[in-house]
């Protein structure tokens, strides 16, 4: 186990994030997705972090999963009003600017 | 090494596997007893001396009933359910320093680790409420969900006091402080019965058991569960009473010592604290079933008023006033 | 602790794979919630063991029940819920993941990583771990931490006034 292990795990969970956000249409899915990449990179952080040799790493972590803690209130609260609005929590019939 | 490891395994699997929930079957008897003579009634008293083998008989029954999986639910996390809550109930235990020096994980982050699984448990209930996929054990779902995040607040904010005042999250510390100094519900008792009230929220026991409110829900997240699942839910319910109230004994009434009692060294001593850490808890047992017969239930929005409005705002101004103390008058 | 960082890496893996495919919205969020458990492993493998606390107790625990509560609240039908992109941003989104990784792979092995293994440093955490994490956030990153607080309290006025029915 090494730092480039933690690091490459951290990465493809990373991608499968991406992928999430990428081929789902689903917003709570979207979501879900944005939270896995947070996550990663919070990973990736506590093991350079470790590297380093101090406790930077780790209170970068703890920072992130306040600023999740906060994207998702705002973004369910955000979800739940459009549902009220469109009856819908697909990412691509909330185009009323379009129209 | 591997002698360290087996024997750690063989004292998990005894005090999670065989005591706990031994204590959760006693508990049910004396639920039944207790409430018979709350209400002027005798209680099951035919089975053994006082009816204690009653609950015996009760999960012979459990075992015997036909195990009924209803056609509409969704079926593998139907029957993950029970098991999602039935863990963490037991994993919580595994910290709480049960006699001296004798606790499965003594960890620095005890007390953070309690929390952390705990709040696992809500996924068991949400879930099994949602797969159920019956109007009223979705209801109980969404009910428990929020009724548990929201007493979850209550619950840890209420402990940072005990924190500030003792300097460490490591249940054992915290009971070695009380036993020098006094015990933690004098200085903090609005932490006291913050923690307490909330822990009832979050066992969902009367005053707080909307999620399965039996008067208005039928039974809740169970509604659909029979046999031996709707018995693990059972299980796990009094495993987390018996839990919390470990904690409340443990944080705030001195654990497994007493004031004023030298324990004497030894394998006496440890079974001495042993029985008091129990006799302490089996009073807080007590007070479950006390409450449950004697309180009515809340309303919803009254418990979810009680949470948000009341107890959080007390816990803030308790650990402000607790760390000014701390900064000011009492610097340690 | 090899063997755990792999059980427990595959297993994060295979948990958030599953996790973007499912149809079922309550079944993802559970996916994903095996995902941070799997993750509050790694950072105990890492000895933070405060972050795995964190972890589990606000992720797990708080984040995802949320996530479940909204998904059974808004209670959506499975063809609606489970509607994909079109394969155009399907393709993009694989040819974009594999040069990610790729390219993270072979940065990784350049700059050396792979040869510093966890813990390079030595014991950097004695005994009151949690405390070191504390002085440090209210020491040297006081005012990051106070700017955290004013963001979770405009987290809560904003998710309060956008989920309110009607300002009056």
């Amino acid at each position: 186990m090494t730092v480039g292990h933690v690091v490459v795990l951290a990465g493809t969970l990373f991608t499968i994030g991406m992928l999430g956000v990428l081929s789902r249409r689903n917003i709570l899915i979207v979501l879900l997705s944005l939270e896995l990449m947070l996550n990663s990179a919070a990973l990736a952080f506590c093991a350079f972090g470790d590297m380093a040799g101090n406790l930077d790493g780790q209170i970068m972590v703890f920072f992130v999963i306040v600023v999740a803690a906060a994207e998702v209130a705002i973004g369910l609260a955000i979800v739940i009003a459009l549902f009220r609005l469109r009856v819908t929590v697909d990412t691509d019939r909330v185009d009323l600017l379009k129209q | 090494m591997i002698w360290d490891v087996l024997g750690k395994l063989l004292h998990a699997f005894l005090v999670v596997g065989l005591v706990l929930p031994l204590m959760a079957a006693l508990m049910v008897w004396a639920e039944r007893r207790v409430s018979a003579f709350m209400q002027d009634r005798l209680g099951p008293n035919r089975v053994g001396p006082a009816g204690l083998l009653q609950p015996i008989a009760d999960v012979l029954k459990f075992i015997f009933k036909e195990d009924v999986i209803p056609g509409h639910v969704n079926r593998v996390m139907y029957v993950l359910a029970p098991l999602m809550v039935f863990v963490p109930a037991l994993i919580v235990f595994s910290v709480v320093p049960y006699a001296r020096g004798m606790a499965i994980a003594p960890l620095n982050i005890g007390i953070l680790l309690v929390f952390a699984v705990s709040s696992l448990g809500v996924y068991g209930i949400t879930i099994g409420g949602w797969a159920s996929n019956s109007k009223y054990s979705l209801y109980g779902g969404v009910r428990a969900s929020a009724q548990m995040i929201s007493y979850e607040l209550a619950l840890s904010l209420s402990v940072i006091p005990i924190f500030l005042v003792t300097g460490s999250m490591n249940l054992e510390s915290v009971v070695a402080w009380q036993a020098q100094n006094v015990w933690l519900l004098l200085p903090l008792f609005p932490a006291f019965i913050i923690f307490l009230v909330s822990s009832y929220a979050e066992t969902n026991r009367l005053p707080f058991d909307c999620p399965e409110a039996e008067t208005e829900l039928v039974a809740g997240y169970h509604t659909e569960y029979s046999s031996m699942k709707f018995a693990i839910f059972f299980m796990a319910e009094y495993i987390n009473m018996i839990t919390f109230s470990a904690l409340v004994v443990t944080l705030f009434f001195g654990g497994y010592t007493l004031p004023f009692l030298e324990l004497p060294a030894g394998l006496w001593g440890t079974v001495l604290s042993g029985c008091i850490f129990a006799a302490k808890v089996s009073f807080f047992l007590f007070l479950f079933l006390w409450v449950r017969w004697t309180l009515p239930r809340f309303r919803y929005d009254q418990l979810m008023d009680l949470g948000w409005k009341v107890m959080l705002p007390a816990c803030l101004v308790l650990i402000v006033c607790t760390a000014g103390v701390r900064a000011f008058i009492w610097p340690g | 602790m090899t063997a755990f960082f792999w059980l427990f890496a595959v297993l994060a893996v295979a948990a958030a794979m599953l996790a973007i495919t499912r149809r079922n919205g309550v079944a993802a969020a559970l996916w994903v919630a095996l995902v941070f458990v799997c993750i509050a492993a790694q950072f105990v493998l890492m000895r933070a063991y405060f972050l795995a606390a964190v972890e589990v107790l606000v992720y797990a625990g708080a984040i995802m029940v949320l996530f479940l509560f909204v998904i059974m609240l808004l209670n959506l039908d499975e063809k609606e819920a489970a509607r994909l992109e079109g394969p155009r941003l399907h393709a993009a989104g694989v040819v974009l993941a594999a040069l990610f990784l790729t390219g993270l792979v072979f940065t990784v092995r350049e700059a050396g990583l792979f040869e510093v293994p966890i813990g390079s440093q030595g014991s950097m955490l004695p005994a009151g771990e949690t405390g070191n994490v504390a002085r440090d956030l209210f020491l040297e990153f006081l005012l990051p931490f106070e700017i955290a607080s004013f963001l979770l309290l405009a987290a809560i006025v904003g998710a309060v006034l956008i989920t309110k029915r009607r300002l009056t």
